[in-house]
């Protein structure tokens, strides 16, 4: 084997070893997010969690179904609304006035919670 | 178990204590519901309660047509495109529920589907229904569910199946005497509510009403229940009560509905209330789990708790004869 091979054999060794770390970077960082984000509300049988969120202004909350069935989050005073979200789909809003936002399922009108923006 | 006597004044035993001489007592009563869900038959005749098991309809007990009256079925919640774990195949178990009523001894007339036909209200789940349904070679009557209605109020639903409803739509018509009411409780659910009819409908009902004999006997259909099943799962309806102040003064009120996955039954005055089994998924009993979602079962149970409701109406008869059964 020349050198020359060699060393070109490293660089493309090397790359990919960058290239995997790089990949897994974000993963983690992805599941760290999912553990403890501050602007994040699980749906989750039939409930938000948490009920109530507190957040500062210009916050973009982030709501993600972890149900078999489909919710909508609707505010009371019709401020936002989203689409049906099936399993796992996730739909967010950002808050750019202080107050408190109460919410709930358009078709599940029992699931209820609000975001307070300080 | 034996086949009963139609004619035998208490053929279930399970009248116990006749306090007013009509051949009916609550224990007994509730007793003969519990049945209900699990293949018997229970039916008022002339202010008696006959029960007698789901077998013995083969028999010729129960020929209503040949009666004067009407053979119907209802079928409920088929969640086309649900495939979560509680059923990862609705398909099928809809196809099971057609072969059930194209083997029914007595052949019903039409269909009622009491709603959430599709799961996400998309135009393929709703295709994919009718196709299916198409087998039965039946008119079929729909009112919506609250997963027919998801991203457009209920625009696709009404285009699809209630072209001649009124409002969001409700509507009313007549088959061999019995008058048929289908209502929608699924739109504009107020935050920390239930079920709601609304009063645009609450007015329409009273005056879809107003001129009937109160012998006739009434059926209405729904999809949320019109009783308060279990208010801390969103299970009834807010405004019912109103509703059903207008049909005080007929003296048989039928009322079906789906939406919670399971048979029962309750009998208020002039009024019986059931709730039909889910062609997809059950789910829990009230209060008996965390949350009332999709309830997944063993396997080879799922069937079992799946069904189709066959209802029969024999004239000069007070309340219609509800019979739940599952797909096996």
């Amino acid at each position: 084997m020349s050198k020359k091979l060699f060393f070109s054999g490293l660089a493309v060794t090397l790359s990919m070893a960058l290239a995997a770390v790089l990949l897994v970077r974000p993963t983690q960082a992805k599941s760290e997010d999912a553990k403890a984000s501050p602007t994040e509300v699980r749906v989750d049988n039939f409930t938000f969690g948490p009920d109530t969120l507190t957040v500062p202004v210009n916050s973009t909350v982030t709501w993600i179904n972890k149900d078999d069935v489909p919710h909508v989050i609707a505010s009371n005073d019709g401020v936002f609304k989203s689409k049906a979200l099936d399993t796992d789909d996730k739909y967010s809003y950002t808050f750019s006035k202080a107050g408190t936002y109460p919410y709930y399922c358009s078709i599940h009108p029992k699931m209820v919670g609000k975001i307070v923006v300080q | 178990m034996a086949k009963k006597n139609l004619f035998d004044p208490n053929p279930s035993g399970f009248i116990e204590h006749d306090h007013n001489n009509d051949g009916l007592d609550r224990r007994g009563f509730l007793k003969c519901m519990a049945w209900a869900g699990t293949g018997a038959l229970c039916v008022m005749q002339g202010g008696v309660l006959k029960s007698f098991a789901l077998p013995s309809q083969k028999g010729s007990e129960m020929k209503s047509h040949k009666m004067g009256g009407l053979s119907f079925v209802q079928i409920s919640d088929s969640h086309m495109g649900f495939n979560k774990p509680a059923n990862p195949d609705v398909i099928a178990t809809l196809k099971a529920a057609v072969d059930k009523i194209n083997g029914l001894p007595e052949q019903p007339e039409f269909l009622l589907h009491t709603g959430d036909i599709s799961h996400l209200s998309k135009p393929e789940e709703f295709d994919n229904v009718d196709q299916i349904l198409k087998a039965t070679n039946k008119e079929i009557f729909f009112v919506p569910g609250e997963h027919d209605v998801l991203n457009d109020d209920g625009a696709m639903f009404r285009e699809r199946y209630a072209k001649n409803s009124r409002g969001q739509g409700w509507y009313s018509f007549d088959k061999n005497g019995v008058h048929f009411v289908g209502l929608v409780n699924v739109m504009n659910l107020k935050a920390g509510g239930l079920g709601t009819l609304g009063h645009d409908q609450l007015e329409w009902l009273e005056d879809d009403v107003k001129h009937l004999k109160s012998s006739t006997p009434i059926v209405v259909f729904t999809h949320m229940p019109l009783w308060t099943v279990y208010p801390q799962w969103g299970w009834g309806t807010e405004d019912s009560a109103q509703a059903l102040s207008y049909l005080k003064k007929f003296g048989s009120v039928t009322v079906l509905n789906g939406h919670i996955h399971q048979t029962m039954q309750k009998v208020e005055g002039n009024v019986t209330f059931h709730t039909a089994f889910s062609t997809a998924f059950p789910q829990p009993a009230p209060g008996k789990a965390e949350g009332p979602g999709p309830m997944k079962v063993p396997a080879e149970q799922l069937r079992s708790v799946l069904g189709i409701t066959d209802v029969n109406y024999v004239q000069g008869q007070h309340a219609l004869a509800v019979v739940d059964s599952s797909l096996v």
